[in-house]
């Protein structure tokens, strides 16, 4: 057998989906399934005095749902990091997208005459509705002071450095919300049990964080909730947290009705009332020497968390140690904070505080750079990260540091020097020709942790089973989903890898949590990495079993190439001896069940915030090419060049899949997706109004693939779900600055804000 | 409304009530499920469909509408085998997740049914009205141009 490992296998799903035959959460069909539907608040702060349902309405075949009919052993919380946000508002109404009464019918025109004959009275009260206000807390709406969650990074000594620096330059620089936008919205179907307990399928990345929140809701065992994952279009984090809270809704209408209910968010409901990704704003001072040495770096981030902590704390976290950059600083001190606002709670989205603080980060660099005459690429290769220096949390660089190895690859193959000539030439003659256009080209440096923060990993022990099967295959039990990024492929890829068995003869699990363990979390980079890597180990624990099975107590080797177990040179016997064999005794049925093992080296102190904040980091550069209109102020992307380490390529293609669409992501992220926010509500929920980037908005995007290997990744791989989202905003900024001498210091930057910067700067 | 159609090359003759999209009637009644909902305005082109060969939103079009249609859908774009188009989605993956991709297919089947061997850039002109969110289109347009000569040498062979 050739090693899969490395190859383009196929995607496993891929026929499914390219026939329509691939089924998503609305694609099931249960006969008696009710429709349900939510009410939410209208206001962005308030109380509520009552909930009426009109006496004169006929409510036949409609079940309705309110606080009231959450169990008395179950508990009206979404339980994630803290339980502070309810299933459905009780008394207090904290952004304008709460929950308050749920109604559910098998006609869906019912449901909706029915919703209009549901009375809620509320008092509004003052509401914050920006990081400005909350900071200032004119209006206390969350705690004593706004604050959800607060974070300190401490190294070195910041004020010696800056004593020390000939010159200090400082910065401020802002973001804005990111809608995930999956073209498939959010959907769950919830079907009651007879014995009290209840099933879950839907579009969902985590299967165990809705497994979690129904036993509080319910106050019932984990036995009696059942989760299952339909095909799922897409997430992008926006499908990590939130399917909790739609389960929680779908589940109690389920139960009070006795019947299935499914609830299918449309567009502009999803868009408007779900998680996105955090605005911040962010202020750098760096002192330098003069020859552009870093010597000290201060960072204030603040964070808009929303109404709720949801997964905040951890986005703050993941943020500021991003903070400094992919740089070398010696003396460092970063605040940060997540502070309340009266909107819809933010949440995950790929990049997870990183593409904030990267944007931010970046900027600054080429901001120094301009200010002190400096080459922004021989300025960043100065201060680069290689192995051995520190983070910004003491961190020591062990291993696996790809940076300068991407930042050489981009510049060779986009033939960088040449390029900026070129685009120098174009914008000279643009201008003695009087003609509108000028391109620019920008270039970004980025990194991001794989897997959860310090100990995250350890302490979770993510589990992977693998069984032998009937036809003497393996099948693979894993509670990581595939939300399109290939799980399903790579996966098998790297059991097969280990254990010689042709790709047909690996299978996967339904992602069902009856059936599949915990493996912790679809999310942070960690899919292929963290868990592949126990793939990798449990395929190994399968072949010890093996061995103890039929091996009469001898030592033996396995020999994947061979398909055999060796004793010595000589073959004892082959794996379809062994596992037909294995069928015959007392160790069939075979599963092994096998846990993450960190390196021990690792050493994280959560109270100093100091010391091994990822296992490793992947590493990126990107080279942005632009071409701007000057009389319109149209931006139109020309080309986007990457290099990405992601320590080892398991399925080139599959890998190449997520930088070009992270990247595409990055971009809208920098030029054109603009949520729209006024009083607390959503002023652009749809597709005609929140721009995502189309196919001719898309510039050809090239990928060069970067594998410096990590020690604990399975066959060398290291995380690359989140890194390609962190690069190109800057890039994108960079080049828009060299097209037109704007300083960009908020995104999205649009055509407006381009005319806004330019005439700002000419007054 | 009694109306007929043709769906993927089979007669149907359905009772709709004038509201109903074309959308609902080819999910609910023809019970054939490929043809996504991603918007319902006309923004995204999951539920891209061809109606007398030309490519439609699905979700736009009242189901009366199509009284008398020629509707072809993603599950109608194999014959025996798979459409080169979908060889080469599999191939190239163009495919992520999967929402986008029966609109995309039927797209690309619309685009080269009229210009064979379409440039990249047409092939994006072509696609502009379906939205993905996952590949950053690269690989769809890889797909569509690789099944584009596939599809040309094909053609020269017959």
């Amino acid at each position: 057998m050739a090693q899969p490992v490395g190859q383009n296998v196929f995607r496993v799903d891929g026929k499914a989906k390219v026939t329509g035959e691939a089924l998503y959460i609305d694609d099931l069909r249960i006969p008696d399934t009710l429709w349900g539907m939510t009410i939410r608040s209208k206001v962005a702060r308030g109380k509520i005095r009552s909930i009426t349902y009109d006496p004169t309405f006929d409510w036949t075949g409609i079940t309705c749902v309110d606080h009231r009919d959450i169990p008395q052993e179950g508990k009206n919380i979404v339980a994630l990091i803290e339980d502070d946000q309810p299933a459905l508002a009780s008394d207090e109404i904290l952004h304008m997208y709460e929950p308050i009464v749920l109604l559910a019918c098998e006609d869906p025109e019912r449901l909706e005459e029915a919703s209009h004959h549901v009375q809620i009275d509320v008092e509004p009260l003052p509401s914050v509705l920006s990081i400005e206000e909350s900071r200032k807390a004119d209006v206390v709406i969350r705690r004593d002071d706004n604050v959800l969650s607060r974070l300190n990074i401490d190294k070195g000594d910041v004020d010696a450095g800056m004593a020390e620096a000939d010159v200090i330059i400082e910065g401020e620089y802002s973001v804005s919300w990111q809608e995930q936008m999956y073209i498939e919205t959010n959907g769950i179907l919830a079907m009651p049990r007879e014995d009290g307990g209840i099933t879950i399928y839907g579009s969902l990345q985590c299967p165990y964080y809705i497994h979690n929140a129904l036993q509080h809701l319910l106050g019932i065992g984990g036995e009696k909730v059942q989760v299952i994952q339909a095909v799922t279009g897409g997430g992008f984090g926006g499908k990590e947290d939130y399917p909790s809270i739609i389960s929680c809704h779908a589940a109690l209408l389920a139960r009070k009705a006795g019947k299935p209910v499914k609830i299918i968010y449309d567009r502009g409901e999803d868009v408007a009332s779900t998680t996105k990704r955090h605005p911040a704003v962010m202020r750098y001072r760096t002192g330098l020497k003069n020859d552009g040495t870093l010597v000290a770096m201060e960072i204030l981030a603040d964070f808009d968390a929303g109404a709720y902590v949801t997964l905040s704390p951890v986005v703050l976290s993941r943020g500021l140690i991003h903070a400094t950059g992919a740089y070398r600083v010696p003396n460092v001190r970063i605040r940060g904070h997540m502070y309340a606002t009266n909107t819809p709670p933010n949440g995950a989205f790929r990049g997870f505080g990183n593409p904030q603080v990267t944007f931010a980060a970046e900027q600054n660099i080429e901001h120094i750079a301009a200010q002190m005459g400096l080459d922004p690429i021989a300025f960043r290769r100065h201060n680069m990260l290689h192995e051995g220096d520190t983070t910004c949390t003491s961190q020591i660089l062990k291993e696996s540091v790809g940076g300068e190895e991407c930042m050489d690859r981009v510049l060779e193959e986009c033939k960088f020097d040449q390029l900026k000539a070129e685009t120098e030439a174009f914008n000279a003659k643009a201008e003695s020709e009087g003609s509108e256009l000028r391109r620019g080209v920008g270039f970004s440096l980025f990194f991001h942790g794989g897997g959860f923060t310090g100990n995250g990993e350890e302490r979770l022990k993510g589990r992977v089973d693998i069984s032998l099967t009937e036809n003497g295959g393996a099948r693979i039990f894993t509670g990581s989903t595939d939300i399109g990024q290939g799980t399903l492929t790579i996966f098998p890829q790297i059991a097969a890898g280990e254990l010689g068995l042709p790709m047909e003869l690996v299978e996967m699990a339904e992602p069902d949590t009856d059936k599949v363990p915990d493996s912790g979390p679809t999310v942070a980079s960690r899919t292929c990495m963290v868990v592949g890597r126990v793939v990798q180990r449990a395929a190994q624990d399968l072949i010890q079993s093996m061995v103890k099975a039929v091996g009469e107590g001898q030592e033996l080797t396995y020999d994947p190439s061979k398909l055999a177990f060796m004793k010595g040179d000589e073959v004892f016997c082959t794996w379809k001896e062994a596992s037909e064999k294995i069928r015959q005794t007392p160790a069939w049925p075979m599963r092994v069940e096998t846990v993450y093992q960190g390196d021990p080296s690792i050493v994280w102190d959560e109270v100093a915030y100091r010391g091994d904040a990822y296992p490793v980091f992947s590493w990126g550069a990107d080279v942005a090419v632009v071409e701007v209109n000057m009389d319109t102020f149209e931006i139109k992307m020309l080309a986007l060049h990457t290099a990405e380490d992601v320590g080892k390529a398991i399925n080139p293609l599959l890998v190449e899949g997520q930088i070009e669409g992270g990247t595409l992501q990055g971009i809208g992220y920098a030029v054109m997706e603009e949520l729209k926010m006024k009083d607390g509500a959503v002023l652009n929920h749809r597709m005609t109004n929140y721009i995502i980037p189309t196919s001719l908005d898309a510039p050809e995007i090239h990928t060069y693939i970067v594998e410096v290997p990590y020690s604990n990744g399975p066959y060398g791989a290291k995380g690359v779900g989140e890194l390609p989202m962190d690069g190109p905003a800057p890039a994108v900024a960079a080049a828009i600055s060299m097209a037109t001498g704007a300083h960009v210091c908020e995104i999205p930057f649009t055509p407006e804000k381009l005319q806004r910067a330019l005439s700002a700067q000419s007054a | 409304m009694q109306i007929q159609l043709r769906v993927n090359g089979r007669d149907l003759e359905v009772d709709v009530p004038p509201m109903k999209r074309l959308l609902d009637l080819l999910r609910e009644e023809a019970e054939l499920t490929g043809t996504k909902e991603g918007c319902g305005e006309g923004e995204c082109g999951a539920c891209s469909i061809l109606i007398d060969g030309r490519l439609s939103n699905a979700c736009l079009i009242p189901a009366v509408q199509a009284q008398g249609a020629e509707i072809v859908t993603v599950e109608g774009v194999a014959g025996e085998n798979l459409h080169p188009v979908q060889e080469m989605f599999i191939k190239h993956v163009g495919t992520q997740c999967g929402i986008c991709t029966p609109g995309m297919i039927v797209a690309a089947k619309a685009l080269l049914e009229v210009n064979p061997s379409p440039s990249r850039d047409e092939i994006r002109e072509a696609i502009a009205g379906n939205l993905c969110r996952c590949t950053g289109y690269q690989k769809i347009i890889d797909a569509i141009e690789e099944a584009s000569s596939l599809l040309q040498k094909e053609a020269s062979r017959a």
